[in-house]
């Protein structure tokens, strides 16, 4: 079973976020990588001081054998994008929750983290 | 094609690979397992040692009797009167119109006997095509014997070794593209030194059940060099590495041999085949585009669809692509104009509504060392 730890909020499309004050920090959720396989490519983020709305596609990551779309969970203004993970982006398979961050979004609609999964919501969807 | 797993076909390894935990999709119809632990840690095993592949799903066709040689002939490409006994081609079949409807793997076990290799995802349209074109008047039985062979390869660069533990048999003496048929694991098979990787080793046919004592008689010879089961992602990423092509990807019922760059098993000069006036007619009129292979330039993955740019117009699309475990770097397949199909060529793929830089590379993209 994914780990699926209890500080964060989820969504449907297998994205965690954190929330500290106004900004979240966004990443993919174990089981997102464990399905994905050997991750070989995570980028074509905004840069840092660009707008997203909740829903847009702001990222892909790619694994040896699959593409799929990065999504903003929230509307905001990116104000930082990991860029460790360009030369490193197996750590989204081995440390997804924390290393592997891929951005953070000042939000601009705190309202919106309530259409978000709890923790105990994203497991039952894993178990669905 | 199923779609889901409960209809999909399931070879005699299936309970191995759930046993094994491996990740079960769906393929070509038949619920394949398309990795154990992971894809790269797969791919750079079969590099670097040995692996075990079930490859049960392909079919297998006999063509026997005193008219198979002249049958044959007219399905494949290839000249299969070249073929010596114990000996196996590559090839493909055409439609009339010189499109292929499969590529091929023909083993020639006596004079008048043949085994025919074909697609898992084609053996509906390779068998409609094959008992088509066959007639009493051919002097030949065809079986489609698919539900009774299991197949596994044992490839890598101590495939010989391993396989070599398992039988009497002297594996040296059986060179590229060679078979024997005899006994390995206990259990009567064909073993050819084919495969689908670009490493040595054997492909084994055999019957269906005897598939788990073959399974367990790999494992244990190959223990040694630390053998472990791959799935299909592993020998997709290997095959692609070595351009080997993938029917349904790189060829299908719109691409010719010549086209797909397969003309070095197209013999249209030395026998008529079906396809064969069309195949000659394209190279008069000059074959239009090439299969070629590349490597992107900027960050990125190519895959199977994307857009192919050259000189700001869109000229076909990715057939192949992925970011290879043995070479780090993104490659593809794509169909090149001709005039452009050369190394060095630059061009564009749109990945994700971006033109990023690719260039034409000689292949293989991968060699092997020894």
């Amino acid at each position: 079973m994914s780990n699926v730890p209890d500080s964060f909020r989820y969504t449907e499309d297998h994205e965690w976020l954190s929330v500290e004050g106004d900004v979240v920090t966004v990443g993919i959720t174990d089981h997102a990588q464990d399905q994905l396989g050997d991750i070989v490519y995570l980028g074509d983020f905004p840069e840092v001081g660009d707008g997203v709305e909740q829903g847009d596609v702001v990222g892909v990551v790619e694994s040896v054998k699959a593409s799929s779309d990065i999504f903003s969970p929230v509307t905001g203004e990116v104000v930082e994008v990991n860029e460790i993970l360009d030369d490193t982006p197996e750590l989204a398979n081995s440390d997804p929750y924390d290393g592997a961050w891929l951005f953070k979004v000042r939000m601009g609609a705190p309202s919106e983290l309530d259409d978000l999964l709890s923790p105990a919501d994203y497991k039952a969807l894993l178990e669905a | 094609m199923a779609d889901d797993l409960s209809d999909c076909r399931k070879t005699p390894f299936y309970d191995i690979h759930v046993e094994l935990g491996a990740r079960v999709v769906p393929f070509a119809g038949w619920a394949m397992p398309v990795q154990y632990t992971g894809i790269k840690a797969e791919h750079l095993r079969v590099r670097e040692s040995v692996g075990l592949f079930d490859v049960s799903h392909m079919g297998e066709f006999l063509v026997e009797g005193p008219g198979a040689l002249t049958f044959l002939q007219r399905i494949a490409s290839n000249d299969v009167s070249v073929l010596e006994v114990g000996q196996a081609q590559y090839a493909v079949a055409c439609r009339e119109t010189g499109c292929i409807v499969d590529d091929l793997l023909i083993y020639r076990r006596a004079e008048d006997r043949f085994l025919v290799c074909v697609n898992a995802g084609r053996l509906v349209e390779d068998w409609a095509w094959f008992t088509e074109n066959h007639s009493a008047a051919d002097n030949c039985t065809l079986v489609n014997a698919s539900d009774e062979y299991a197949q596994l390869a044992v490839q890598g660069r101590k495939g010989v070794d391993v396989v070599q533990k398992m039988t009497d048999v002297d594996l040296s003496a059986i060179e590229t593209y060679r078979f024997i048929e005899g006994v390995a694991g206990g259990v009567d098979c064909i073993i050819a030194r084919t495969g689908y990787t670009g490493e040595d080793g054997f492909e084994l046919f055999f019957h269906r059940d005897h598939a788990r004592a073959m399974w367990d008689a790999v494992l244990a010879a190959g223990a040694e060099w630390d053998i472990a089961p791959i799935g299909l992602g592993a020998r997709d990423t290997l095959r692609l590495e070595m351009k080997y092509c993938l029917y349904g990807n790189d060829i299908d019922e719109t691409t010719t041999p010549l086209e797909a760059r397969l003309g070095w098993v197209t013999k249209w000069k030395a026998k008529d085949f079906i396809g064969r006036d069309a195949i000659a007619a394209q190279v008069e009129g000059g074959v239009p585009r090439a299969l070629i292979g590349f490597e992107l330039q900027g960050r990125g993955v190519a895959r199977h669809g994307y857009p192919v740019w050259l000189n700001g117009e869109q000229v076909g699309e990715v057939t192949s692509g992925a970011l290879t475990p043995s070479l780090g770097r993104a490659i593809g397949l794509c169909y090149m104009p001709r005039s452009a199909a050369k190394a060095g060529q630059e061009f564009e793929v749109e990945i994700r509504g971006k033109r990023i830089p690719a260039v034409i590379v000689k292949t293989p993209f991968y060699k092997r060392p020894y």
